[in-house]
């Protein structure tokens, strides 16, 4: 079974024909030449598919591209602010918060969506507060935490950290 | 901007933004999807394919198996050799393939396939009293397969002392986390190959020996690789099934291996099992280090694990045995995984060593401090820089190491308990035979190209600094090329050789370059001028090994036996860095891959399936970014460690190397409990 469908994705509509078995995460890798957005597991476990939608993060492998029609989803290529990096993807390279860059656009999505869950005051394993009242305090631990849902193999944590951490000090 | 300077990687801009292009992102006119269809039987042959469920589909356009797949040629190992026979060796080896216009019209006809076997009785488990077990002449390396020096059991038979433990290691997957991916395409008798691996030429030289054709009319093309680890050291089964399918088809496919199919269709490191026996006088002197070691092969391919190489060079001793056995089990051919040999191997001798600390109520840096050797303990070799003694010093000062009280289990704070430990680290200096070649234009540019693959190590730009210095030209006017087959001859990523052997072409090409544009008075030809440079590997007359201590402090939670990691710190001595940061990083990165092996990393073998029970990243747990904190790498500096072209001594193993051994001897510090084997669970933390 096919259709067509209309996904807005990095703010423009792109209209495609897919078989209804594609997901997010092959819709945007062999529909749209968009492969910024990594294969890691195809399963949920690994964050490397990791992009926004609606702002929030989410795994594109476990989402069918027909069921996301007419949300907003924001991939790595839709960062920069023109010619201009995010902020965190600078703060990636002068961290060194990568190696071999695979799991690197995951990463970046991912803390983008983790610094608004922290924002409006989202609590995680590792916080005091629970009720979820204030804006959360980024430590290297929450941090850590919070992050957890993207591997890594080549061990670049402590880059991804300290990226992090630098961004989300304002 | 010169050598050793923290420059950022070159690539790093593509890599945040999404602009680097890995194997299976190139675009290709009109491409098939490859699905491979792996053995459901440990041993035993195909008797009947059945493809009429998966070719009802119309958008399936072919399935290939033993029966209809084009014939190989005899070059390559026996992995390689797919579908050119019924026999099944191993559960998951690729029995079927099956190509189609869409990956999810692949992968479910990959399920519609019926596959039927005659089963034979499956060896699966690793057993020492296995009466077959093989004693091989030569383990992976060179290393010999057994050595000895003196009269180990008449040393142990009169030694004050002795240790006599047995250490064990599991299966253990690289999974980088980009899985294998390959688009094959022929025009003609040529191939282009977008393959994810660690070594384009020697990747071109497999395929060519596959195909029966000549390694320059296949072109690899290997620009970003999501990290390798050993893993795709050769081109995997996966990667050869697409070249076929591109045969059949005549169209380009692409395959990309699942993360579940990456367990079997491309390579694990080897269980293995240890028996340490130390002997010593009651002052620490060693007087007998004995090293057996077993791990397993698969049954159509020989590879030996060097579990016992480290043992080689660390301690000395008048009496050295040192035994490598193998068995071989209808598993898929284990092959090199970071720091081959030597994270296992030295997992068992640094925990050996402790124990032995502790026999002799000796401190265990000063157990090791007083068997240092002056030459290589196995063959005498004169040592190309060591530094052992300073990581294990400087090591011990930046940690705190004196005041440290060594008894066991009696640091209790609420629910958890804390210890510390050490372990040394060790990796060969390994450099192999490149080429590259050095350009220079007319308009004042310079362009460098060598066969070179950069997996996250940073080679790229290490390189091109190492052009820039060596050209003494403006950094804005050198280019370096890396990830093609096309530029010559090339060793591959591994064995932490890959900088070094690459970088000593690029030197060599660049030198001879300048030496040619003075002889023409530094003008530059209106045709330009390149020169090819090449090195090769240096003659056997010295050890050359990196080495390196770890410290580490834990936490072990009383109740549940879960141990944190709190503190890692490692000092190596590995000379001049093309890059330091870079070089920082990858040593940082082994360091992880180090707590991962010790606390989480084991393939589950199922002793009556033959298979990997789990097969996923839900269920083969590496290190989080939760699990990594407290993580210090410092590196030494000292010159007779630069015994390479290139500088100093390759980095990329270094990091994992004793780790596990540093943390399984503070989980011991913490609650006396001794893990022998890994990784270090709840339940043996538990002793149950
Ligand atoms: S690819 Fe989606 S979580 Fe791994
Ligand atoms: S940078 Fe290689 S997996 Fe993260």
């Amino acid at each position: 079974m096919s259709g067509d469908v209309v996904l807005r994705v990095n703010g423009e509509d792109r209209v495609l024909h897919l078989d209804n078995r594609v997901t997010l995460l092959d819709a945007l890798r062999e529909h749209l030449r968009l492969t910024g957005t990594k294969k890691g597991c195809d399963h949920g476990q690994c964050g490397a598919c990791t992009v926004l939608l609606d702002g929030e993060r989410a795994n594109s492998c476990l989402l069918l591209a027909v069921a996301v029609a007419g949300r907003a989803v924001t991939t790595v290529e839709g960062l920069a602010d023109g010619a201009e990096p995010h902020p965190l993807q600078r703060a990636f390279i002068a961290h060194d918060g990568f190696q071999c860059g695979y799991c690197t656009p995951g990463q970046i999505c991912s803390a983008i969506g983790m610094l608004a869950e922290a924002a409006a005051g989202l609590p995680s394993a590792v916080s005091a507060d629970l009720a979820g009242t204030a804006a959360v305090d980024l430590d290297d631990e929450e941090i850590r935490e919070r992050m957890s849902g993207n591997l890594c193999r080549c061990g670049a944590y402590a880059g991804i950290v300290a990226a992090i951490r630098e961004v989300a000090g304002g | 901007m010169s050598a050793g300077t923290g420059l950022s990687r070159l690539e790093g801009r593509d890599k945040v933004t999404g602009a680097a292009l890995y194997a299976y992102e190139y675009p290709v006119e009109d491409p098939l999807y490859v699905w491979p269809v792996g053995a459901t039987v440990a041993n035993g042959s195909v008797v009947e394919v059945d493809p009429a469920a998966a070719l009802a589909d119309p958008e399936v356009v072919a399935v290939l198996d033993h029966t209809n797949a084009p014939r190989l040629g005899q070059g390559g190992i026996a992995d390689q050799h797919v579908l050119q026979s019924p026999d099944v060796a191993y559960r998951g080896q690729i029995v079927a393939g099956v190509v189609a216009t869409t990956p999810e019209a692949a992968r479910e006809g990959a399920e519609q396939m019926l596959v039927r076997y005659v089963e034979r009785p499956a060896k699966v488990v690793l057993d020492p009293s296995d009466p077959s077990l093989e004693e091989p002449t030569a383990a992976f390396g060179g290393h010999p397969g057994s050595d000895a020096k003196g009269d180990v059991d008449a040393a142990l038979a009169a030694a004050d002392v002795v240790v006599d433990r047995v250490y064990t290691t599991p299966t253990e997957h690289h999974n980088p986390m980009e899985t294998v991916a390959t688009i094959a395409q022929w025009s003609g008798d040529r191939l282009l190959v977008y393959d994810s691996n660690q070594g384009p030429w020697t990747a071109a030289v497999a395929f060519g020996a596959l195909w029966d054709i000549p390694p320059e009319r296949v072109e690899v093309v290997t620009e970003h690789v999501g990290g390798g680890f050993g893993a795709k050291v050769r081109p995997t089964p996966g990667a050869v099934l697409a070249t076929m399918a591109a045969r059949v088809t005549g169209r380009p496919c692409k395959l990309m291996l699942t993360r579940q199919q990456m367990f079997t269709m491309s390579p694990g490191r080897s269980a293995t099992r240890s028996r340490i026996r130390l002997g010593a006088r009651h002052d620490g002197t060693l007087t007998a280090v004995d090293h057996d070691a077993l791990q397993y092969s698969s049954v159509i391919h020989e590879y030996v694990e060097h579990t016992g190489a480290a043992t080689r060079t660390m301690y000395a001793t008048d009496n050295l045995r040192i035994t490598h056995r193998l068995a071989r089990l209808n598993l898929p051919t284990p092959r090199v995984m970071r720091a081959p040999g030597h994270a296992p191997g030295m997992f068992a001798l640094e925990s050996a060593m402790d124990e032995l600390a502790y026999a002799l109520d000796l401190d265990p840096l000063a157990l090791r401090l007083a068997n240092e050797p002056a030459v290589e303990p196995a063959g005498g070799l004169p040592f190309a820089g060591r530094h052992l003694v300073e990581c294990l010093t400087v090591g011990a000062e930046r940690f705190g190491w004196a005041t440290r009280d060594p008894t066991p289990g009696m640091r209790r704070h609420g629910r958890w308990l804390f210890g510390t430990g050490l372990a040394a680290s060790t990796y060969p200096a390994l450099q192999r035979a490149a080429t590259a070649t050095a350009r220079a234009e007319p308009d004042g540019g310079f362009h460098v190209w060598v066969g070179a693959v950069d997996l996250g190590t940073g080679a790229r730009t290490a390189l091109w600094q190492l052009a820039v210095e060596a050209l003494d030209a403006p950094p804005s006017r050198v280019s370096i090329h890396i990830g093609h087959s096309s530029h010559g001859q090339a060793p591959l990523a591994g064995g932490s050789s890959g900088t070094a052997s690459w970088g000593g072409a690029v030197r060599a090409a660049c030198t001879a370059l300048r030496e040619r544009l003075a002889e023409h008075g530094g003008v530059v030809p209106a045709d330009g001028l390149a020169v090819t440079g090449s090195t090769e590997p240096p003659p056997p007359d010295r050890s050359r090994h990196s080495y390196g201590a770890h410290f580490c402090a834990v936490r072990v939670d009383a109740d549940t036996g879960q141990v944190r990691v709190d503190r890692l710190l490692g000092v190596f001595a590995h000379g001049r860095p093309l890059n330091a940061r870079t070089a920082h990083s990858q040593l940082l990165g082994g360091m992880v891959m180090g707590v991962s092996m010790a606390l989480h990393e084991q393939t589950v073998v199922d002793p009556r399936l033959g298979m990997f029970v789990n097969h996923d990243l839900a269920q083969y747990h590496v290190a989080t970014n939760a699990d990594i904190r407290g993580l210090e790498a410092h590196s030494l500096e000292r010159a007779d460690d630069d015994v390479t072209l290139a500088g100093g001594k390759g980095v990329g193993e270094l990091g994992i190397v004793g780790a596990a051994a540093a943390i399984a001897n503070a989980v011991h510090h913490a609650t006396g409990v001794r893990v022998r084997d890994l990784p270090i669970t709840l339940e043996r933390v538990r002793g149950q």
